[in-house]
């Protein structure tokens, strides 16, 4: 399995560390989702496996061996600053680029052709990207990633300012070249869609993984977290023994209740809330990737 | 959404430093040349040049042809042959009679009318509107002086043509004890050409690659092509491509002016070799360019807005102005000047003195040679100087990045 991989990266700007031994790895048909809070280290990350930026410490390695010039060619890439000659055509401009990327005149014109026909664009091909509407500039920017044939696609917020349509057209394209093996890796600040797309899911924080793994591993949790709808909490939470009251809201009249407990199947749960009232719902309850998130981030503002 | 493209089972071919550089260079040539701008300065320049030449031409033409009418078709050959040995373009003609010839002096289109002296003796009388050129006038008592002293030398006994070619060819003999070279018209043109437009060419060519710098880095393109392309290369592709670009430009130029002098006439250029004195200009153009462009580039990476290019360049524009005044003002004038001679040898300079003292004729080829190679001594240091601040500072937006920084990275 021909994989990307990360390890061990250390960088620092002056006195600020921006990565602190990160390490993860995407695999073959694998879109791995890269989220965190700003500058926790995504970007740095991102343009140190680019070789934008070269790593104080650690290494990045392509099927097993450490990553060359002619390798990150063939990597599909979207920096965070987006950025094409505005001034230039936009046929032109993919063309050129498909060209620096090692594609012979012929196949950098039919590249272009087809991918700003499948991206939309393609009646603008003769148009300065200067001209392009915000929207198709970012579908320009996602078929320059493209255009190359990439083995790998690393895409660096790639859903920013897109409209509904670009996002379906966008997360189209993901699932499809990781469905042709490439290996997807891209950061977004838009977890339902993360949740949604990747198989994979990394969270970064202070430039170290904290997290890194399906979303359902993500979620299991040693302590149970169980979901009631029905008495007030303090008729029946507090006897419970080990057990933790993690939310108790009180929205559209009716009490909503996550207790966390150090074990078991819930029955304890039901019963004392049952014992204090009647009970309307009851359901395990497992956090989403923005509970992680902001678990995260939180623990990330404590330790400070 | 329908059919997506399909990964090609052989990857594309990797390429080459000397392909990435290329394909770089042949982006900036092929923008560059479609742009209004590059189109509309070349035309300016070669309208300007060809103009000059033009002007030239008319204006010199018009003091340098006299017209000279006279009566007597007897005189035509004298009148011309004196006025030639004098340095002056006489054109001299025939008129029926003197009524026809004043009133060609009244409508100007003859200067002066020449007319045999009345009674058949030797000498003539000059007829003019209002007054005799003071030349001409030099050149006609000349020639009655001449004919007088014929007539004399004949009465006496004497052969005049034999007394003439021995009168002629006597003059006092010169010993210089410290021989100048004599620089004519064409070598001073040539050279005051050499100096002008290697200085426009450097500057703009300099400052057009700054400005393509600063121009990826604020529309964040860079970030794009440094992942598939080296820093160097980059700045390799940039450099060569503008320089083909500007040598285009003055070629074009010196072309036209070459052509439009060839047909008017305007400079001898015998006492010159064109053929180095060209081939100097552009191995010093070359070398110029690289030099400064290069710097260019590396203080342009340091700044993200084209505002800002200006003021982070002036150190280097100094150090091209400098030369550049110091050839025009002191250097063609006095082609020996010892300050000069010592400063067509110190990189950064010698690209604006050496061609002046080339197409002046007063650098040897040793000299030539030898600065020639200074220059290209300090070259890789300037490369590898340039490259560094270069790759450290283009990725960094926003403040202009401090130079100390960039070349510690």
């Amino acid at each position: 399995m021909t994989a990307l991989e990360l390890e061990n990266l250390t960088k620092s700007y002056g006195d600020r560390q921006a990565l602190d031994g990160a390490t993860f790895s995407v695999g073959s048909g694998e879109i791995f989702g890269f989220v965190g809070s700003n500058g926790a280290g995504k970007t740095t990350a991102m343009r140190i496996v680019l070789g934008v930026l070269a790593a104080d410490d650690g290494e990045v390695r392509w099927a097993g061996r450490p990553i060359t010039l002619d390798d990150r060619r063939r990597i599909g890439y979207m920096p965070e600053e987006r950025g094409l000659y505005p001034k230039m055509k936009v046929g032109q401009q993919l063309e050129y680029l498909a060209r620096l990327h090692g594609l012979t005149a012929a196949a950098a014109t039919a590249a272009t052709k087809r991918w700003t026909e499948t991206l939309g664009v393609a009646e603008r091909l003769g148009d300065e990207v200067q001209k392009l509407s915000l929207g198709n500039q970012q579908r320009v920017q996602l078929a320059a990633a493209l255009v190359h044939e990439p083995d790998v696609l690393v895409l660096d917020e790639p859903f920013s300012g897109l409209d509904p349509v670009a996002v379906d057209v966008m997360s189209g394209v993901l699932r499809e070249r990781s469905a042709a093996g490439v290996p997807v890796v891209f950061s977004s600040h838009q977890l339902d869609l993360v949740e949604r797309l990747c198989d994979r899911v990394g969270i970064i924080r202070s430039g170290r993984m904290v997290a890194t793994g399906t979303i359902d591993e993500l979620r299991r949790t040693d302590r149970p977290r169980w979901a009631v709808v029905g008495p007030p909490p303090s008729a029946w939470a507090n006897q419970l023994s080990g057990a933790r009251v993690l939310s108790d809201d009180d929205a559209a009249g009716a009490r909503r209740t996550v207790v966390e407990t150090p074990g078991g199947d819930g029955q304890d749960v039901l019963a004392a809330a049952l014992a204090a009232g009647s009970v309307h719902e009851f359901a395990p309850s497992r956090p989403s990737l923005s509970d992680l998130f902001r678990h995260a981030v939180a623990s990330e503002e404590a330790a400070r | 959404m329908s059919t997506l493209p399909t990964t090609t089972p052989h990857g594309p071919a990797p390429l080459s430093t000397v392909q990435a550089t290329m394909l770089v260079a042949r982006r900036e040539i092929d923008t560059r040349v479609r742009a209004k701008s590059f189109q509309i300065t070349t035309v300016l320049f070669v309208l300007v040049v060809v103009a000059g030449i033009l002007v030239a031409h008319f204006v010199g033409g018009r003091t340098h042809t006299i017209d000279v009418g006279t009566t007597d078709g007897g005189v035509v050959a004298a009148v011309q042959q004196a006025g030639r040995s004098a340095g002056l373009d006489l054109a001299v003609t025939t008129v029926p009679s003197q009524d026809v010839g004043e009133a060609k002096l009244r409508d100007g289109s003859l200067a002066a009318l020449v007319v045999p002296e009345a009674g058949g003796s030797d000498g003539f009388s000059v007829v003019v509107k209002q007054t005799l050129d003071s030349q001409l006038r030099t050149v006609l008592d000349g020639l009655a002086r001449q004919q007088t002293l014929d007539s004399e030398v004949s009465a006496l006994g004497g052969d005049p043509a034999a007394v003439t070619a021995k009168v002629l060819g006597a003059q006092a003999h010169v010993t210089a004890l410290e021989p100048q070279s004599q620089q004519d018209t064409a070598q001073l043109v040539v050279a005051y050409l050499a100096g002008v437009l290697m200085y426009i060419t450097l500057m703009i060519g300099s400052q057009l690659v700054a400005q393509g710098v600063v121009e990826e880095k604020t529309s964040r393109v860079v970030e794009l092509l440094l992942s598939t392309v080296r820093p160097a290369q980059l700045m390799a592709g940039k450099v060569i491509g503008i320089g083909a670009v500007a040598l285009l430009q003055v070629g074009i130029t010196v072309i036209a002016a070459a052509v439009a002098a060839t047909r008017t006439g305007v400079l001898d250029t015998s006492s010159l070799q064109m053929g180095p004195v060209v081939l100097w200009a552009v191995l010093w153009f070359l070398v110029g360019f690289t030099t400064f462009s290069i710097l260019f580039a590396a203080l342009g990476a340091l700044v993200s807005r084209q505002e800002e290019v200006s003021s982070v360049v002036t150190p280097v524009t100094m150090v091209m102005v400098l030369p550049y005044v110091f050839g025009l003002a002191v250097l063609i004038p006095d082609p020996h000047n010892q300050i000069g001679t010592v400063a067509s040898f110190i990189p950064f300079f010698a690209p604006f003195l050496m061609p002046i003292r080339a197409a002046l004729g007063v650098a040897p080829l040793w000299e030539l040679l030898l600065s020639l190679a200074i220059s290209l001594v300090v070259l890789p240091v300037l490369v590898w100087a340039a490259g560094r601040i270069y790759s450290n500072a283009v990725l960094r937006t926003g403040a202009r990045v401090s130079l100390k920084d960039a070349l510690r990275g």
